[in-house]
C-alpha cells in the first residue's frame, strides 16, 4: 500500500480517497482463468464490487471479464498491471478513466402481493421499462436492465411492495464509439 | 491421433527436458510418478538428484539456476510431494527464479474424488507460481512443456508448475519440439522506450548528488547486465549500493561502491539514499527491508525505475520515469547515449558528494568489538572470506543474523556467486542450495554459511550430499539462539525472550559423521584459521560447527519501520562529530 510505513510497529491510519473504476479484462478462456483473477485480488486485498464473466468468442475460446472495483489511484494502477500479468489475459482496458464506457446490468426480481400493492409494483415496472417474464395470480418475475443505480432504485421501491428476491448479473460494460477495446 | 509408435506421456517428459538442454534434475518418487521415473531409469543424459525431502529439490534447483543462468528442474509426486514443494515455489516467485516443477497427480478419473494422495496442486500453487497446468490431454504436453520452459525463463522469471495424471504419463501421444515458441497472450518486453532513456540519461547527467541502487534483476539479467551496469556506472563515476539479491553485479572492491543497502546496509549506502538528489533503480524493487518507512523514503529525489516488470513501478513508492525493459537491453541504450550525446557528470557537485559520502564512511559502521577469547560471528565471516577469495568460490546462505553478516563481510565480485533468500526469507534454504550449486560447479567450493536453528530444517539434505559426493560445505554460526529473532526482542519487545533459544541443539561434529560427512568444530579465534583451512581442504561434505558470540547483534539496523536516517549503529562504530550529525539529518 502506498505510503504505508512498512511495519507493524509504526501502523498508521492513512486515508486516501478511493475511486470506483469498470476494467474489462480479454482472457483466454482456459482452466482456471475466474481463479487467477479472483485469486490475484483476494490475495492482494483488492476489492470487488462486482465481476462478470462469458465465452465471448466461441472459435477462439476467449473470455471477457468485467470487474468493478475501487481503491486509490495508486492501488487501481497496481491491480491492473498485476491483471496482466497473469499469463492468459491479453488485455486490460479501464472503462472509467481510459477509455469512456456504458455500464448495464440485468436483474430477475420476484415480487408477490395482492390488491393495491400489486397494482403499484406493476405500474413501477412500467416506468422503470421493466418487463414481466413470470407471473401467477399472486406474484411476478420483472426481467429490468440498466446502470447499478436503476436497479438498486427499482429493488428499494419494491421492498414496501412484496419483494421476495432478487438475482442480479453483475456489471457488463463496453467502451463507445467504433473501436474494441 | 496417436499410434503405438509415439511416445507415452511420461517419454514426452523427457524428451521435452532434453529438448531444453536439462542436465540435472532434483526429485523424490512416489506413486502417481512412477511412469517417469521409470522413463528416466531408461533413460541416459538427464542424472537425476535424488533428495531427502520435497522442500530440500525445490531449493536444490534454485540454487542451481542462479548459479548457472538455466532452469531448475524438480520432479515430485502428487499430494504430500506437492505440498511439500511450495516453499520453495514460493522462495522463488519471491527472487525471480526460474524453476519448472513436474508434479504427478491421480488419474484424470479420480481427480475430485478425494483419492489417495491427491491434492489440488494447481489451486494450491497457483498463487505461489507464475503460471501452472494441469494437464488432462497427452496431446496438450508437448505443448505444456515447451510453454512452462518459455513463460519461467523469460520476462521477469519465475516458478512454473506442470501437473500431470498418472494414467496422462501413460497414456501416448505425438511428440511435436520445442521450435518457435510463442504465446498468444504472454509477451514481455526486453528492450526500453527510447525516449525514456533518452530522457532519463540527461537526468543522470544533471544531477548533483546521484546514486545507482540495483538489485537482483541485474543478475537474473544474466552476466552482460552486470557488464553493462559496471561499464555504465564507471562512466558516470556515481556511488552504487545494491539490494540483498543484487550483490556481485558490482564488485565489492571498487571504490564506487557503498555496500547493501537496506535494513542491515551500511550507513553510507542508507544515508547515500536518503541525500540523493537523483537515484537510479535497476532491477530492484523497492521492497520494505530496503525502503524503511515509506513516507521519510528518499524525500528529496527524483527517481528513475528500470524493471522488466511493468507492476513493479510505482508499487510501492512513486518515481518519475518508470522504464519497463530487461536492464541489458535498457542500460546498453543509455551507455550508447550517453556516449553520443557526450553527456559528462558534473565533476565538482559530484566531488562534493563524493566527501559527503566519504564523511559517512568514515564512521566504519560495520566495526564490531573484537575478542580473544570468543569467536565473534563477524570475524569469523571475515576469516572465511579472507581463505576463500582467491577461489571459485559460491555462497549460499540460511536466512538470520549469519546471512546478514554473510552480506556485510563476504565480498562478492561476480553475480551468481551469492544465493540467499530474499523476498520469502527462507530458513532451510542453504544448505539444499548448495547441494544444487555444488551438482551444477562439480570443482568449485560451495559454502553455505549457515544458522544452527535454519540450518535443522533442512539438514537431511546432508545425507543427500553424501550420496552423490557434493564436497559442500555448511559453515554454521551457532550462537545456540535463532539470532535474528533474539535481536528483535531485545530492541523491540523488551528483551523478553520469548522461545528462541534452542535448549537442546545436536552435536553437530557427531551428527555429520552419522551422516557420513565430516565433524569439524571451532570454539576460539586462535584455532579458527587452521580449521577453516582444513574445511577447504578435504573433499567431502562438511558441516562445521563454528560456537560463536551468543549474544551479538546484527548492526546497523533500520528497524523496521524507521526511516534511512535513524539507523542504529553498533557500539564499535566511531562516533559522529557534531557537522557529521548535521549532515546526517539531511
Ligand atoms: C521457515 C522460517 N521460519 C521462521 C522464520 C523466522 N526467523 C527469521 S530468522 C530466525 C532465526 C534464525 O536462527 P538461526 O538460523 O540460528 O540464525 P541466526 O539469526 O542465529 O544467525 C527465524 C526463526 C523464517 N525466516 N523462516
Ligand atoms: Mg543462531
Amino acid at each position: 500500500m502506498p505510503n504505508q510505513p512498512g511495519s507493524a510497529y509504526f501502523l498508521v491510519d492513512t486515508k486516501e480517497k478511493e475511486i470506483r473504476t469498470t476494467l474489462s479484462v480479454l482472457v483466454d478462456n482456459e482452466a482456471g482463468v475466474l481463479a487467477r483473477v479472483i485469486g490475484l485480488f483476494s490475495g492482494r486485498g483488492y476489492n470487488i464490487e462486482s465481476l462478470t464473466v462469458a465465452e465471448v468468442d466461441h472459435l477462439d475460446h476467449t473470455s471477457r471479464i468485467t470487474i468493478v472495483t475501487s481503491g486509490t489511484p495508486e492501488v487501481l494502477e497496481q491491480i491492473r498491471h498485476q491483471l496482466e500479468r497473469l499469463v492468459p489475459v491479453h488485455k486490460v482496458v479501464d472503462l472509467s478513466t481510459e477509455k469512456p464506457g456504458i455500464e448495464r446490468e440485468m436483474a430477475l426480481i420476484k415480487v408477490a402481493g395482492a390488491g393495491e400493492k400489486r397494482v403499484e409494483a406493476m405500474r413501477l415496472s412500467e416506468v422503470f421499462r421493466a418487463r414481466i417474464i413470470d407471473t401467477t395470480h399472486s406474484s411476478f418475475v420483472f426481467e429490468l436492465t440498466g446502470t447499478q443505480q436503476k436497479i438498486d432504485a427499482f429493488v428499494d421501491l419494491m421492498k414496501p411492495l412484496g419483494l421476495v428476491e432478487v438475482s442480479r448479473t453483475g456489471v457488463v460494460a463496453i467502451s463507445r464509439g467504433a473501436e474494441a477495446m | 491421433m496417436s499410434g503405438p509408435q509415439d511416445p507415452t506421456g511420461a517419454e514426452i517428459v523427457i524428451r521435452a527436458l532434453k529438448d531444453h538442454g536439462v542436465r540435472h534434475i532434483f526429485g523424490y518418487p512416489g506413486g502417481a510418478v512412477l511412469p517417469i521415473y521409470d522413463a528416466l531409469f531408461q533413460d541416459e543424459g538427464i542424472e537425476h538428484v535424488l533428495v531427502r525431502h520435497e522442500q530440500g529439490a525445490t531449493h536444490a534447483a534454485e540454487g542451481y539456476a542462479r548459479s548457472t543462468g538455466k532452469p531448475g528442474v524438480v520432479l515430485v509426486t502428487s499430494g504430500p510431494g506437492a505440498t511439500n514443494a511450495v516453499t520453495g515455489l514460493t522462495d522463488a516467485l519471491m527472487d525471480s527464479i526460474p524453476l519448472v516443477c513436474i508434479t504427478g497427480q491421480v488419474p484424470t478419473h479420480l481427480i475430485g474424488m478425494d483419492a489417495f494422495q491427491e491434492a489440488d496442486t494447481v489451486g494450491i500453487t497457483r498463487p505461489c507460481t507464475k503460471h501452472n497446468w494441469l494437464v488432462r490431454d497427452v496431446r496438450d504436453l508437448p505443448r505444456i512443456m515447451h510453454e512452462a520452459f518459455y513463460i519461467a525463463t523469460t520476462g521477469r522469471p519465475g516458478p512454473v508448475v506442470i501437473d500431470i495424471p498418472k494414467d496422462v504419463q501413460f497414456k501416448r501421444g505425438p511428440y511435436v519440439g520445442p521450435s518457435n515458441i510463442k504465446h498468444k497472450t504472454y509477451q514481455p518486453r526486453v528492450k526500453g522506450d527510447l525516449k525514456k532513456i533518452e530522457q532519463a540519461v540527461e537526468m543522470i547527467a544533471a544531477a548533483k548528488r546521484p546514486v545507482f541502487y540495483t538489485g537482483g534483476g541485474v543478475i537474473n539479467s544474466g552476466p552482460l547486465a552486470s557488464q553493462l551496469l559496471r561499464e555504465f556506472v564507471r562512466m558516470t563515476g556515481y556511488p552504487i549500493t545494491s539490494t540483498l539479491m543484487g550483490l556481485g553485479a558490482y564488485p565489492a572492491s571498487d571504490k564506487q561502491w557503498l555496500g547493501m543497502l537496506g535494513m542491515h546496509g551500511t550507513y553510507e549506502a542508507n544515508l547515500a539514499m536518503h541525500g540523493c538528489d537523483l537515484m537510479i533503480a535497476v532491477g530492484s524493487r523497492f521492497d520494505d527491508r530496503v525502503t524503511g518507512r515509506i513516507d521519510a523514503f528518499s524525500p528529496n529525489s527524483k527517481k528513475i525505475h528500470i524493471d522488466i516488470d511493468p507492476s513493479s513501478i510505482n508499487k510501492t513508492v512513486r518515481v518519475d520515469l518508470g522504464i519497463v525493459g530487461d536492464c541489458a537491453f535498457v542500460l546498453e541504450d543509455m551507455i550508447r547515449l550517453w556516449k553520443a550525446k557526450l553527456l559528462k557528470p558534473d565533476r565538482s557537485a559530484l566531488s562534493a558528494w563524493n566527501m559527503q559520502i566519504d564523511g559517512w564512511r568514515a564512521r566504519n559502521c560495520l566495526a564490531y568489538k573484537p575478542s580473544a577469547d570468543v569467536i565473534k560471528p563477524q570475524y569469523a565471516v571475515e576469516r572465511l572470506y579472507e581463505l576463500t577469495k582467491g577461489r571459485d568460490t559460491y555462497i549460499s546462505t540460511e536466512v538470520g543474523q549469519h546471512q546478514m553478516w554473510a552480506a556485510q563481510f563476504y565480498r562478492f565480485e561476480e553475480p551468481k556467486r551469492w544465493m540467499t533468500s530474499g523476498g520469502l526469507g527462507t530458513m532451510g534454504y542453504g544448505l539444499p542450495a548448495a547441494v544444487g550449486i555444488q551438482v551444477a560447479h562439480p570443482g568449485s567450493l560451495v559454502i553455505d554459511i549457515a544458522g544452527e536453528a535454519s540450518v535443522q530444517m533442512t539438514m537431511q539434505e546432508l545425507s543427500t550430499a553424501v550420496q552423490y559426493d557434493l564436497p559442500i560445505k555448511i559453515f554454521i554460526l551457532n550462537n545456540k539462539y535463532m539470532g535474528m529473532v533474539r535481536q528483535w526482542q531485545q530492541l523491540l519487545h523488551g528483551g523478553r525472550y520469548s522461545h528462541s533459544y534452542s535448549e537442546a541443539l545436536p552435536d553437530f561434529v557427531k551428527l555429520a559423521e552419522a551422516y557420513g560427512a565430516v565433524g569439524i568444530r571451532a570454539t576460539n579465534p586462535a584455532e579458527l584459521d587452521d580449521k577453516i583451512k582444513d574445511m577447504i581442504d578435504v573433499n567431502r561434505p562438511v558441516l562445521f560447527d563454528c560456537v560463536v558470540d551468543q549474544n551479538e547483534n546484527c548492526f546497523p539496523m533500520i528497524p523496521s519501520g524507521a526511516a534511512h536516517n535513524e539507523m542504529i549503529l553498533g557500539d564499535a562504530a566511531t562516533d559522529p562529530t557534531v557537522s557529521e550529525a548535521g549532515k546526517v539529518l539531511v
